[in-house]
């Protein structure tokens, strides 16, 4: 039961990064149809300055806004210089662009920083434990569920109650029709983009702590995860993402703990089968929306 | 207040509206009819700036809008409530109605939906209501009220009464008349032409992608030559 309890704990955790890094690629995807295979980019960017601002003396009171800042910044112009390019283009156009940005930026940092891993210090309470009877909670597990649950209402709050929520949400459903209504195409866009750098900015903010270092390729896992979590949940549902998240966190950490010793290892597969699985009885994720045709 | 001048749109290889010449004066209730396929939504459609057109020129309240984005169009007073209604079904009544006046500011925003409401009681019963739940009748004031919301010169209605029971049918003609008493000018794309013609001011017949006739109502419904796009509707 406790190490149940530890479990899901860590579960949530987990999971919580990949919610916010999905929410941040099912908003994209929703406004726009585009998978962006070149999310995780906004995790690498943010880690490189990250390993830069501590060898300029700075500390993680101060790296924090940086990484989320970037983030927001990153993303915005990997849309004015790749995205808005091919807006409107085949859902598969924009698929490859994204890898195009990914590769480009990956070999970007290959070629002017190098290959070697960064490594950067973890904040001093990374390792903290507080223990609540027969089970040891960490800290930082407590810290990213407490803070995705407070982003996660504050982004219901703003979907749902300003008019930058509404029109993100009528473009979603409806792109021309929300046009018809004065929804500006460039500004609802370039805002997707933006909550979508802030989501990734809060998640590469834990990412980037746990991690501890930063390579080329840093942001292909979370890319992943981020893009999976979207997937599983139902492309283009915003809850779907979340549940996404949650659901391929707390599987990831169960599954470790339950697979026999000796082939612990073979996590990432099974996850994987899981996944297959889930799609071929519910071939459009958990929440699947119904896709409009658009015209 | 608009005016269309040699206006050509092509899908592919097929026009689907060759030179089509129309204007709407202010305070004028205008028809276009025409049998299924002559190009009527693909007209409206391109003064909306949802389609991009091949030749001509689109003047409204003295300024140029040949290809400008949709959004700008409706920002320079130009709304059109479009085919098939397109509501946000997944949002809320009040939701769409807001997003129709998203180009207006929050106080009049206010003003605007109490306006809403009292033109159309039906709404505030749906008020908290997906839109998706609404019968084809409540969609459709919804889908001429979220229009209305940014406060438009001018308003195109792409086949209000479509797919609607005779019943509704009457009630979107009845709001044709409310809302010409409002002095507001109008553009309607109708199946039911000699209903139609009842209440225009002036019409267009289009045929084929071309504009083959036009005049007073009362004109048009004496032009026994055209009997046949009246019916074939």
């Amino acid at each position: 039961m406790a190490e149940l309890l530890q479990n899901l704990i860590d579960g949530l955790g987990r999971g919580s990064i990949y919610a916010l890094l999905a929410l941040g690629v099912a908003v994209v995807f929703g406004i726009m149809h585009l998978l962006n295979f070149a999310h995780g980019e906004l995790i690498t960017i943010p880690g490189y300055l990250t390993y830069w601002a501590f060898n300029n003396g700075w500390s993680w009171w101060t790296v924090v806004p940086l990484i989320i800042v970037s983030a927001v910044i990153s993303s915005l112009l990997i849309e004015r210089v790749a995205f808005s390019r091919v807006r409107g283009a085949k859902d598969f156009t924009m698929l490859l662009t994204s890898f195009g940005v990914h590769f480009i930026v990956s070999a970007g940092f290959l070629l002017y920083i190098g290959a070697a891993v960064k490594p950067y210090p973890r904040p001093g309470w990374f390792a903290d434990t507080i223990s609540v009877g027969s089970l040891n909670i960490e800290v930082f597990d407590l810290v990213v569920i407490g803070v995705t649950a407070v982003v996660l209402a504050a982004t219901t709050w703003l979907l749902q109650r300003t008019m930058f929520g509404l029109a993100l949400r009528a473009a979603a459903a409806d792109f021309d029709t929300a046009r018809l209504m004065g929804v500006n195409s460039d500004s609802v866009i370039r805002g997707a983009f933006a909550l979508s750098g802030l989501l990734a900015g809060i998640a590469g903010v834990f990412w980037i702590m746990r991690e501890g270092q930063v390579t080329p390729t840093a942001g292909i896992n979370p890319m992943l995860q981020g893009v999976l979590a979207a997937l599983i949940g139902g492309l283009g549902s915003l809850r779907g993402a979340v549940l996404g998240g949650l659901v391929l966190g707390l599987a990831e950490v169960l599954l470790r703990s339950w697979l026999p010793v000796g082939i612990q290892n073979l996590t990432t597969g099974f996850v994987f089968v899981m996944i297959a699985l889930l799609f071929i009885f519910r071939p459009g994720g958990l929440l699947s929306v119904p896709q409009v045709e658009r015209v | 207040m608009l005016e269309v001048s040699g206006l050509t749109t092509a899908y592919g290889a097929i026009n689907a509206l060759r030179d089509a010449n129309l204007t709407v004066g202010e305070g004028e209730v205008v028809g276009l009819i025409g049998p299924n396929g002559a190009g009527k939504t693909t007209l409206l459609g391109s003064i909306a700036g949802l389609l991009p057109i091949s030749a001509g020129a689109i003047h409204f309240d003295g300024a140029d809008i040949t290809s400008t984005a949709p959004e700008k169009i409706l920002r320079s007073g130009l709304a059109l409530v479009p085919e098939h209604r397109r509501i946000f079904s997944d949002m809320t009544v009040e939701e769409n109605l807001k997003i129709g006046g998203i180009t207006t500011k929050a106080s009049e925003r206010a003003e605007l939906l109490d306006e809403m409401v009292e033109l159309f009681p039906v709404l505030r019963d749906k008020w908290d209501t997906p839109a998706g739940y609404m019968s084809g009748g409540e969609a459709q004031q919804l889908a001429i009220a979220r229009a209305l919301m940014s406060k438009p010169k001018l308003i195109m209605m792409d086949e209000p009464s479509l797919g609607l029971a005779p019943i509704l049918v009457d009630l979107v003609f009845e709001l044709l008349d409310t809302l010409r008493s409002q002095g507001r000018t109008i553009l309607v794309v109708e199946q039911n032409a000699t209903r139609m013609l009842e209440v225009a001011d002036r019409a267009y017949v289009l045929r084929s992608g071309e504009v083959v006739a036009d005049g007073t109502g009362r004109e048009l419904l004496e032009r026994s030559d055209l009997f046949d796009t009246f019916v074939g509707g």
